[in-house]
């Protein structure tokens, strides 16, 4: 079996990246074509492969090669069933989880190449640019963070004193963040509400783990002020290490989705934690 | 004031995320247990991109959203019944299977030749919405395939944000890697745009907008056409639930002072 890997970065347009990823296949005469899964690559990878006569698909977690029998595995339902399966086409583009195509290519014995676009074709589309965000901020999603810091609704919820601490939830947010280096994530629940949108400015919808959101990696998870539920937990599929700070002791964490649940406020945990962290 | 807009939403019906899935084997292939029995909610992503056509369409008098759903049409019918109450549509329906195992080439092959045989929907100034990925397969390619299929050669894929002018150019936010947006512009139609959770709230139930609606979507379900999508190419291996849950530690009566040295302890671990 001819396998081939193509390392792509950067940014481009559809309509100039379909023609010339489409060629690319078309030139590598590979059996397996493996890239990773990047902005770019999800953006025009489908469409090309389409164009070429290739099968493709996405989210590929795992390659096995048998004499000619490649079986993939991956994903379904937002990390909730894994499935593997192999297919006969060829040539099979498989567009891999950006995170695992060093770690895929390193298995099959394969060196990425880095392919000759021509990205020549007629384009109705330009791009302005990379742009944070966070309107004006330092961006708190860090993918290469070993820690994810997820701040849930509680937030911004009444405290014990019937107001509401919004100041004080920043300070304590942003004042971990800073001392840690964690990337920070949010329940949908947090980044829909309109108080949040204003006082926390540096979170956006981006921050979003779960169902409709992102489901990061990083080696250990912290979660505060959130209530666990499924379609939110479904994005720590690949945190390891989890905790959470919760009032409930009944919360969707105690249900065998953390390892520990701290019952207690997370407004006076977090305020220690940033103390002892300096 | 901008010509009309004629936004063509492709999307369909997932199992409520509330639902717990277990995975079976029938003789399509693999599928969910009691699946007809699951409840439905729209695609969260194909949601947000209808929300943010409808709010599109508000804006230039006289455009149309068509959504063209692809699903069983019976479970189709009961989805209508709140969807069609968030914002006003046309509905073109094709009655085939819809789930993570079906084949994401033969889903926009249907897609794409029920858009093309639906009398007034002129692709070539057309707005393709979709979501940026299914909450079912989550591959992200089905709006892909049914764009190359009309020969939309513009593609947008995981936008938050579209700022349409009046001439039909536009500029979008694209979500890329690092929590940051590719900024881009757009001449004018048609063009494909795959949305994430974009920037609007999901709108009210409006009864009134139901009922109008209701009144096109009922024939447009009885007369969905039949189509057979299976699972394609693919040979599935194993279709499994890892096991995730965890032996949680509940700690109820430590100190503040007590959990934050603990914590602090287990980062630096």
């Amino acid at each position: 079996m001819t396998i081939r890997a193509f390392s792509i970065d950067g940014d481009g347009t559809h309509s100039q990246d379909v023609p010339a990823f489409a060629a690319a296949i078309k030139e590598a005469a590979a059996d397996l074509v493996l890239v990773p899964g990047n902005s770019r690559v999800r953006r025009s990878m489908a469409a090309a492969a389409l164009r070429a006569g290739a099968a493709v698909d996405t989210g590929i977690v795992d390659v096995a090669v048998e004499g000619d029998m490649a079986t993939v595995r991956r994903w379904v339902y937002r990390q909730r069933i894994l499935a593997a399966f192999s297919r006969v086409a060829r040539p099979w583009v498989v567009v891999t989880d950006p995170a695992l195509f060093d770690e895929i290519c390193a298995k099959l014995g394969v060196k990425p190449e880095t392919p000759k676009l021509d990205l020549a074709a007629d384009t109705h589309s330009w791009m302005n640019g990379r742009q944070s965000a966070v309107a004006g901020g330092e961006s708190t999603i860090r993918p290469d963070a070993k820690m994810l810091f997820v701040a849930g609704a509680g937030w911004t919820k009444k405290q014990a004193d019937g107001a509401l601490h919004l100041g004080e939830a920043a300070a304590a947010i942003t004042g971990f963040l800073a001392r840690s280096g964690a990337s920070l994530g949010s329940s949908k629940s947090l980044v829909d509400m309109p108080e949040a949108a204003e006082a926390f400015k540096f979170m956006s919808h981006m921050n979003q783990i779960g169902q409709t959101g992102s489901t990061p990696r990083h080696a250990k998870g912290l979660a505060t002020c959130c209530h666990g539920e499924e379609p939110h937990v479904v994005g720590w599929r690949f945190i390891g290490e989890r905790r959470a700070v919760n009032l409930d002791a009944n919360c969707g964490w105690a249900q065998g989705k953390a390892d520990v649940l701290y019952v207690a406020d997370a407004f006076a945990v977090m305020a220690k934690v940033n103390e002892l962290l300096g | 004031m901008g010509k009309p807009l004629n936004i063509i939403v492709c999307g369909s019906l997932v199992p409520d995320p509330l639902q717990t899935l277990e995975p079976v084997t029938t003789p399509q292939g693999p599928g969910l247990k009691n699946e007809q029995m699951l409840p439905s909610v729209l695609d969260p992503w194909a949601a947000c991109a209808l929300y943010e056509a409808a709010a599109l369409a508000k804006a230039r008098a006289g455009s149309k959203v068509t959504l063209v759903s692809v699903g069983p049409k019976a479970k189709l019918q009961q989805l209508m019944m709140t969807v069609a109450q968030k914002a006003p549509f046309q509905l073109v329906a094709v009655n085939a299977p819809a789930g993570g195992f079906t084949d994401a080439m033969e889903t926009a092959a249907a897609l794409a030749k029920a858009i093309k045989s639906t009398p007034g929907l002129d692709i070539s100034t057309a707005l393709l919405f979709g979501g940026c990925a299914s909450a079912s397969r989550d591959a992200g390619v089905t709006l892909q395939f049914v764009a190359e299929m009309l020969g939309i050669s513009e593609m947008f894929n995981a936008v938050d944000s579209i700022k349409l002018e009046e001439d039909d150019s536009f500029t979008v936010l694209e979500r890329v890697e690092g929590g940051q947006y590719l900024s881009s512009t757009c001449k004018g139609l048609p063009a494909a745009i795959g949305w994430a959770t974009g920037s609007l709230p999901e709108p009210p139930n409006n009864p009134q907008t139901g009922m109008m609606n209701m009144r096109g979507i009922m024939p447009a379900l009885m007369k969905a056409p039949a189509v057979d999508i299976g699972t394609g190419g693919i040979s599935y291996v194993s279709v499994e639930v890892p096991a995730a849950r965890r032996d949680t530690v509940v700690k109820k009566d430590m100190s503040v002072d007590a959990i934050a040295a603990e914590i602090v302890e287990w980062m630096k671990g």
